[in-house]
């Protein structure tokens, strides 16, 4: 822009540029009025997609109440993390645990190691495992991160209800 | 078996200790409480992503999920302006001794989230290349498990910590 070379050019260059300042700013505020687009996640959850398998497991049952889990360990073989620890007995007749000869006395997953790849879920042939969409896990110590048998039993909690989630809402 | 998780055990806390907690005083507990809340509701995070969490990890800082909410927006290049450290990634042999000096470098109180199974316990990748969990190196308040955690898992994780520093609100 060249010098102004009297009063009215110098008033009409600040007029022009406060108009594009203006210009500039309209953007702005037209953003005020817009929708929010942020998820206020404890608040709101976010839905998954309907195959989603990001969260932890679960051992599941018959409708008898006995255990689909055999102890067989392909779960633990087919694991590329090494996170699942399976031991194995025998059933007896007068208290079986499981349906078929054997059970899983021991059953951890380590979910500091767990990648929830689903791998496990393939390999099992009694369809006793499966992957869940609960997410919210978080641990204060290595301990607290491996799940044991009873846990992994438990049908996990609804999403946004564990502890913790409290705060936000 | 079962781990046996008694109510009690593990806070560490005798009658006596108890006791002590009493004498300190009404004021000092109130007082630690409000620092407390205001540490948890500014908690800068220090740059730190190493992998793939650190897309999720800023995933979770752009406005779709909006870590600001809490008031941890501003993800600090300098560690002296840090106070929490979300290590988000695997933690190779050579960048150990990085991540320790970045950590020595933030003012206290400082904290640190692990996040993801790489940086919490060197995940799949069970080889010489990385370490074997971050928590080798560095204090670990909270392990977000995940491969890699969702923003939420992330989140859920912070809320996590905000009842730690709450639940730990001390005046020293």
């Amino acid at each position: 822009m060249s010098e102004p070379r009297n009063e009215l050019d110098a008033a009409a260059a600040i007029a022009r540029a406060i108009g594009r300042v203006a210009r500039g700013f309209s953007v702005t505020f037209r953003q005020i009025f817009r929708k929010d687009a942020t998820t206020q996640y404890p608040k709101e959850i976010r839905p998954l997609p309907p195959r989603a398998h990001l969260g932890r497991h679960l051992l599941n049952r018959h409708e008898n109440g006995l255990e689909k889990c055999i102890g067989c360990e392909l779960c633990a073989w087919a694991c590329p993390a090494d996170a699942i620890y399976v031991q194995g007995a025998d059933n007896t007749a007068e208290q079986p645990v499981s349906a078929g000869e054997r059970y899983a006395a021991i059953y951890q997953i380590n979910y500091l190691r767990c990648i929830m790849c689903g791998f496990c879920v393939e390999a099992c042939p009694t369809r006793a495992l499966t992957l869940t969409d609960n997410y919210e896990m978080a641990f204060e110590s290595r301990e607290d991160a491996i799940y044991e048998k009873w846990q992994l039993l438990e049908p996990p909690l609804p999403l946004g209800t564990a502890p913790g989630t409290q705060e936000g809402k | 078996m079962p781990v046996e998780r008694l109510p009690g055990v593990h806070t560490g806390q005798s009658a006596a200790d108890v006791t002590a907690e009493v004498e300190r005083g009404l004021l000092l507990s109130t007082v630690g409480k409000a620092v407390a809340w205001a540490r948890k509701n500014s908690m800068w995070p220090a740059t730190f992503g190493l992998a793939c969490c650190a897309i999720e990890m800023m995933a979770a800082g752009a406005g779709d999920y909006d870590l600001s909410r809490w008031g941890m927006e501003i993800f600090r290049a300098s560690p002296r302006q840090a106070d929490l450290m979300i290590v988000a990634g695997r933690v190779s042999q050579k960048m150990g001794p990085v991540l320790r000096q970045i950590y020595d470098q933030m003012p206290e109180p400082k904290w640190v989230i692990s996040m993801g199974v790489c940086a919490s316990s060197g995940g799949m990748f069970n080889n010489y290349g990385l370490i074997q969990g971050v928590d080798t190196i560095v204090p670990v308040d909270i392990y977000v498990p995940g491969c890699p955690p969702r923003p939420e898992m992330l989140m859920y994780g912070i809320l996590r910590l905000h009842e730690k520093v709450q639940r730990e609100a001390r005046v020293p």
